[in-house]
């Protein structure tokens, strides 16, 4: 790792430090940062009211603050739209809600400081908005984060969540929430640091998804100040202070390469003309015409949950067909492989799943729905088989979460009786990986999803910062599990494909593996396929199963990755 | 007092998006309104410009809610509240 000497003329011990974290999207820019507020400090239990301030003085502080974020939030929708413009309304509406702040007046009244008397209030609303259940526990959260804003109002601090600046920036935080994509300007972030997160965490695919450089996992990072120059390379995970001369350089060439990367032909293939399909991961139609244009080569992973995210009931059957038959325009003649609703855990629906689980990552998710909710997975199997009808494209079906060979045996029955020919499961569980061969006697094809898949295989929560390092399809154990599945395809007898959909086949050094390990096509956010598609044609078939079988050899994740790096000099040169 | 009765027309009940809708027509009127859930008594009645107290209501698709209201311009203001209750905000 290189890192430039302090300069001699200035005391700021910052200069020329290197944080090393994980990289999880690449690119090499230069930008000041702004740092992400931290979450707000719970006042003392039972703080009063200060020496000298009535509690008269304290209420209308307490309201002013109230009607200042009902204000900004107001401000913010306006420039917002769709789904999140609505959250921002109704959030903007709870902050100055007359039965939220006469709570709050009153237990000031009664001699508690205003900090402390919205706190309490904000926790008996939202504590009644959990008991109500569905639908309105959720809005507890929007309660909890009014409350932040009202406090760090009372405090004159900034307000938790994205800043706002009119010139774009290097984002740096602890991580970002899902939330936090709704306010997230892409044309006002230059980079995304975190000192927390792993490689799956939120701050990792929202990266991927717009195309910014990333490096999460970087502790310390979030003690810079702001308005620091830093260089970030989102491929090495480093982020360096007061970049010098060299550095300038080398994001002088990345905005070189970008441009050049930009290109994919709209065929995936090996340097000996070996073909791997480059399909895309996608949410909606809109996000489909946006891969057809980038060249993907079909839909490896359509999340139906676009069309049930947001919603309290259940889609009608016309509504699904209108939103699937969206995205199967976008690729006439084209495979799309339609992945059925992936409820739960971090993807909660009020009309579905049970947000009271202690283990939601192992609670009833995914596939598991249809034992609660019968009915939902037949309805959605019987709009997307409404909705192939009469389009061009090759419409496959799998479903998430699947652990056994009987699940996938239902599920293909569930099917077929819809008229769907092409059935399909993901392999996530690590169970599914062990017994592909038997799952494959009832399916068509399966699909990894590397994200759960290492999630379950290393018993890390991918949110969580401290895991990063376990958190890595390149561990030891998670390589092995994709090389069982294709294992499990081959003693099946009928070489049924074995995809991958997880972010694993945008890592290009990565995909060389999985293909070399046998993995027949790959699916990625539209965004990577051009990188991805540039590192396969460098390498024949006979080198990516060296490096393959390189990468199995390694005892450590951080051994494959390097190992199989160093035979790629193509990565460096493009800086990937 | 003024009193309309209506039945919520939006498919997802009175909360979400009509319930935004709702509470901001409450808000800029110059009178105290009331909600409750019809068979109700008067004095459990919530503050109809508070998007948490009518959250909390629970009113469903089809179910028939109360408003009351006092002084002047009071019928007309319910008028137009129980327009927006009747009217599926959530199709929009």
């Amino acid at each position: 790792m290189q890192t430039l000497s302090g300069s001699a003329d200035t005391d700021q011990t910052e200069i020329g430090r290197t944080f090393a974290g994980v990289g999880v999207s690449p690119g090499r820019i230069i930008g000041s940062i702004l740092l992400m507020p931290k979450a707000v400090r719970e006042p003392a239990v039972g703080e009063r009211l200060a020496e000298g301030t009535s509690s008269e003085e304290a209420s209308a502080a307490l309201r002013n603050a109230a009607k200042a974020v009902q204000t900004n939030l107001t401000d913010r929708s306006v420039g917002a739209s769709g789904a999140g413009r609505a959250v921002l309304e109704a959030t903007a509406l709870m902050a100055n809600d007359p039965m939220l702040v006469k709570a709050a007046v009153k237990l000031i009244t009664n001699g508690a400081s205003a900090e402390r008397a919205i706190w309490d209030a904000a926790a008996s609303v939202a504590e009644m908005l959990h008991n109500l259940g569905g639908y309105m526990a959720e809005r507890a959260s929007d309660v909890l984060d009014v409350r932040g804003r009202i406090v760090a109002e009372l405090r004159h601090v900034p307000a938790p969540g994205i800043p706002y600046s009119d010139t774009p920036f290097v984002l740096v935080g602890d991580d970002l929430a899902p939330a936090d994509t709704a306010t997230l300007d892409p044309s006002k972030v230059l980079a995304l640091v975190t000192s927390g997160g792993g490689p799956q965490s939120h701050t990792a695919i929202i990266a991927r998804a717009l195309g910014l450089p990333a490096v999460v996992a970087a502790v310390g990072v979030d003690g810079l100040a702001d308005g620091t120059r830093v260089f970030v390379d989102g491929a090495a995970g480093t982020v360096l202070v007061d970049p010098g001369a060299n550095e300038f350089a080398l994001a002088k060439a990345w905005e070189t390469t970008t441009a050049a990367l930009a290109v994919f032909d709209g065929t995936g293939r090996l340097k000996d003309g070996h073909p791997v399909p480059l399909l895309s991961n996608v949410g909606g139609a809109k996000d489909a015409v946006k891969a057809a244009a980038a060249g993907a080569q079909g839909v490896g992973l359509l999340r139906t949950e676009f069309c049930f995210l947001e919603r309290d009931t259940e889609p009608s059957v016309a509504e699904q067909v209108e939103a699937y038959r969206g995205v199967f325009d976008a690729f006439p003649d084209k495979k799309v492989v339609v992945r059925t609703l992936d409820a739960g855990a971090d993807k909660p629906l009020p009309f579905l799943t049970d947000a009271s689980e202690p283990n939601p990552a192992l609670g009833v998710r995914g596939y598991r729905t249809d034992f609660t909710s019968p009915g939902v997975l037949e309805r959605q199997l019987a709009a997307i088989a409404q909705a192939a009808d009469g389009t061009g494209a090759q419409v496959w079906v799998m479903a998430p979460m699947i652990s056994t060979a009987e699940e996938a045996e239902h599920f293909a029955g569930l099917c077929r009786a819809a008229g769907l020919p092409t059935p399909g499961v993901m392999v996530e569980v690590p169970a599914a990986a062990l017994t592909a061969a038997s799952i494959l006697e009832h399916v068509e094809f399966v699909s990894l999803g590397t994200n759960d898949l290492t999630q379950y295989a290393m018993a890390a929560d991918r949110q969580l910062g401290p895991l990063a390092a376990l958190n890595t399809p390149w561990q030891p154990a998670v390589l092995q599990l994709i090389r069982l599945t294709v294992a499990g395809s081959r003693d099946e007898g009928h070489d049924k494909p074995v995809g991958v959909c997880g972010e694993a086949a945008a890592d290009p050094a990565l995909a060389v593996v999985l293909v070399g390990l046998g993995i027949s096509t790959l699916s990625m956010t539209a965004r990577a396929l051009s990188a991805v598609a540039a590192v396969l044609a460098s390498v024949t078939l006979p080198e990516a199963q060296q490096l393959a079988a390189l990468a199995l050899t390694a005892h450590t994740a951080a051994d494959a990755r390097r190992l199989v790096r160093e035979k790629l000099p193509i990565l460096d040169q493009l800086g990937l | 007092m003024s009193e309309r009765t209506a039945v919520i027309a939006s498919r997802v009940g009175l909360h979400a998006r009509p319930a935004g809708i709702f509470v901001a027509a409450v808000g800029e009127l110059p009178l105290e309104v009331t909600i409750a859930m019809a068979g109700e008594p008067a004095d459990d009645a919530m503050d109809a410009s508070s998007i948490l107290s009518i959250m909390s209501l629970g009113a469903s698709n089809g179910d028939t809610v109360v408003l009351r209201a006092e002084g002047e311009g009071a019928d007309e203001a319910l008028d137009s509240l129980v327009k927006i209750l009747e009217t599926d905000l959530d199709a929009e």
